[in-house]
């Protein structure tokens, strides 16, 4: 059941991330995003990461696309891509980008066994779920997020306000 | 005795289809029911009769009108991005329908299988499933309203996008207050707090309740937050291009959100399926057991459920329930529409930081509590319910000034002014007697 449930998602997830980026209008590129990010979510709850999961769909798929939504449709409308789509040296730019993601994605797969992300997977998932009931599904990754990695996660936030503020000067009318 | 194992595996997928097919239908039945209330509930506040042909009270309204709806024509606007255009309904009405699984509806019931909790699923992370599944409920607004390639339903489908992501995060600020008091996200825990502190949460939590109240309203579009379909600016907004079973679909998805939202003030703020003072209905796996709560040693007192407490707390719930439907249709004939400058004020300008600063407060007060070893229990929410009740006035004093909520012409200092020179013509009229004019 979780290895069907599991190829369906990571099915509709790889086909959302193609679809971003063949589809020729911005509105079926951004649904097909969503499809992507729901479909991550699935995947997480079937790793019984279920805050992961929901933090992901309301965060990206219910807040973050409803803004690029709003976006391309009242800014973008009618508006032709083709002047946006850069070639050159941009597209080298891109296949360097792209290459160094899948090097460190790569790293993270087949380089991992020593780090903590492989162990024995029943032992793993028993400790989670004792953890899920003592602490529920937040405390869990509350814990950590607010004693061992405070200083990166306010400084995330920091981050956040800095672009925060940003936008607001580069909206407000010159004077 | 009773029963007191918990399902097997068979009887547990068994049981949950029968609880998926029931809670559908009956949320289903009660769309239905909410419509014929809408208009019956209208007619009495506008001194009209309502729809009272079909069947005893109108009671075969709601078949008649869906009847209606499935027969129609559908109409198809010839400029419209077709895929889009079937796709926004579809959208919007499916998180509608799912979002309720998360709500428990009453205490658990002895089966001769095993005791059933009634509830659809039980997900450890209850009210953030709610949220996260009803803030996609958007898009099928939006992707309607720019699919209908239709001027005033783009306007709509524009102004929902911005309000829901405005009031979603007041509503979230609201719900983290009782996430702080409740010490966990599953919606099962949050009633067995309740019944634990002996005072549901709408009184420590008064102010996060009056957010709550407001951001739901507007998240689900209901007046006087219904931007995105304000008829007299947008015809009907973002479906107008819509007919027949496909316009019924977000009508269904309208009031399945005011239902689940109904749901959700209740079992956050009103103790859900508890039943008031009587603390024989509290019940709460621990450990594998159902318990009433824990002695003074702190031993569990094991509970024993039965099919009359389940029944009394279920009609508990739809008491509750039942009440804030009815107080969204009152509001909603009550209420003037606002302008969507003043929704976009409200929202941003005073609902954000208030709700930032009450749980500030919330936590403070929680936090000076645990320090001093107050356990958690009347007291403990007693003072909670004090300081929320002087900072909920506070609020109400400062928002009922027309500062926040001004008329188009700032009618507040209009009259201010008016009322200044009454006052002061009346001293002059009063200092001078024989009334001339110097």
């Amino acid at each position: 059941m979780t290895e069907i449930l599991f190829v369906l998602f990571a099915v509709v997830a790889l086909g959302g991330a193609f679809g971003v980026v063949l589809s020729r209008t911005p509105v079926a590129s951004l649904l097909f995003m969503v499809a992507t990010l729901a479909s991550v979510a699935g995947i997480y709850v079937l790793f019984e990461a279920h805050f992961l999961a929901a933090i992901q769909v309301l965060v990206y798929a219910g807040a973050i696309m409803v803004l690029f939504l709003f976006v391309i449709m009242l800014l973008n409308l009618g508006h032709d891509y083709r002047a946006d789509l850069k070639y050159g040296l941009w597209s080298l730019l891109g296949l360097v980008v792209a290459g160094l993601t899948a090097g460190v994605l790569g790293q993270a797969f087949w380089g991992a066994s020593d780090t903590g992300f492989r162990g024995d997977g029943a032992a793993v998932a028993a400790a989670l779920d004792a953890a899920v009931r003592e602490q529920g599904a937040a405390g869990v990754i509350a814990e950590p997020l607010f004693t061992d990695y405070v200083v990166a996660f306010e400084l995330m936030g920091l981050l956040l306000l800095v672009a925060i503020v940003a936008a607001v000067v580069l909206a407000k009318p010159k004077t | 005795m009773h029963e007191m194992n918990q399902l097997t595996t068979f009887w547990f997928w068994v049981i949950s289809g029968v609880k998926v097919l029931a809670v559908f239908t009956v949320v289903m039945l009660a769309v239905a029911y909410m419509t014929l209330a809408e208009r019956r509930v209208s007619a009495f506040i506008q001194d009209r009769l309502g729809p009272n042909r079909v069947g005893p009270f109108g009671l075969l309204q709601p078949i008649a009108d869906g009847l209606k709806n499935l027969i129609k024509e559908e109409t198809m606007p010839g400029t419209s991005a077709k895929f889009y255009f079937v796709l926004g309904p579809a959208l919007a009405i499916m998180p509608a329908v799912v979002t309720f699984a998360a709500i428990p509806l009453a205490a658990p019931l002895p089966t001769p299988v095993g005791t059933v909790d009634m509830i659809v699923a039980d997900v450890p992370i209850g009210i953030l499933y709610i949220l996260a599944l009803s803030s996609l409920a958007v898009y099928g607004i939006v992707l309607s309203g720019w699919a209908s390639n239709n001027k005033y339903a783009f306007l709509g489908g524009l102004r929902a996008s911005a309000q829901m992501i405005s009031y979603e995060v007041a509503l979230g600020l609201s719900v983290i207050a009782v996430l702080l008091l409740a010490g966990n996200v599953t919606l099962t825990e949050m009633v067995w707090q309740q019944q634990q502190l002996g005072l549901w949460f709408v009184f420590p939590l008064s102010l996060a309740f009056i957010f709550f109240v407001i951001s739901a309203l507007a998240e689900t579009n209901r007046l006087p937050f219904d931007m995105p379909e304000a008829e007299s600016e947008l015809i009907t907004g973002y479906h107008t291009e819509y007919s027949a079973m496909k316009f019924s679909m977000f009508f269904i998805a309208e009031y399945s959100h005011v239902l689940t939202a109904s749901a959700l003030m209740a079992t956050l703020f009103f103790g859900g399926w508890d039943i008031p003072v009587w603390t024989g209905d509290d019940m709460f796996w621990h450990e594998g057991a159902l318990i009433r709560g824990f002695d003074d040693a702190g031993a569990p007192i094991p509970a024993t459920p039965s099919i009359l407490i389940t029944l009394l707390t279920l009609g508990a719930f739809c008491t509750k329930t039942a009440f804030f439907v009815f107080l969204y249709i009152w509001i909603r004939w009550t209420l003037p529409r606002f302008r969507y400058d003043q929704v976009m004020h409200l929202g941003w300008k005073v609902l954000l930081p208030a709700a930032l600063g009450y749980i500030v407060l919330i936590a403070g007060t929680m936090l000076v509590l645990d320090q001093l070893g107050v356990p958690f229990g009347l007291l403990y929410g007693l003072v909670l319910t004090g300081v929320s009740g002087v900072t909920t006035i506070a609020f109400l004093f400062f928002i009922d000034r027309d500062r926040v909520i001004a008329g188009a012409h700032g009618m507040g200092a209009v009259a201010r002014r008016r009322e200044a020179s009454r006052a002061l013509l009346a001293r002059r009229a009063a200092s001078n007697p024989d009334g001339s004019v110097s």
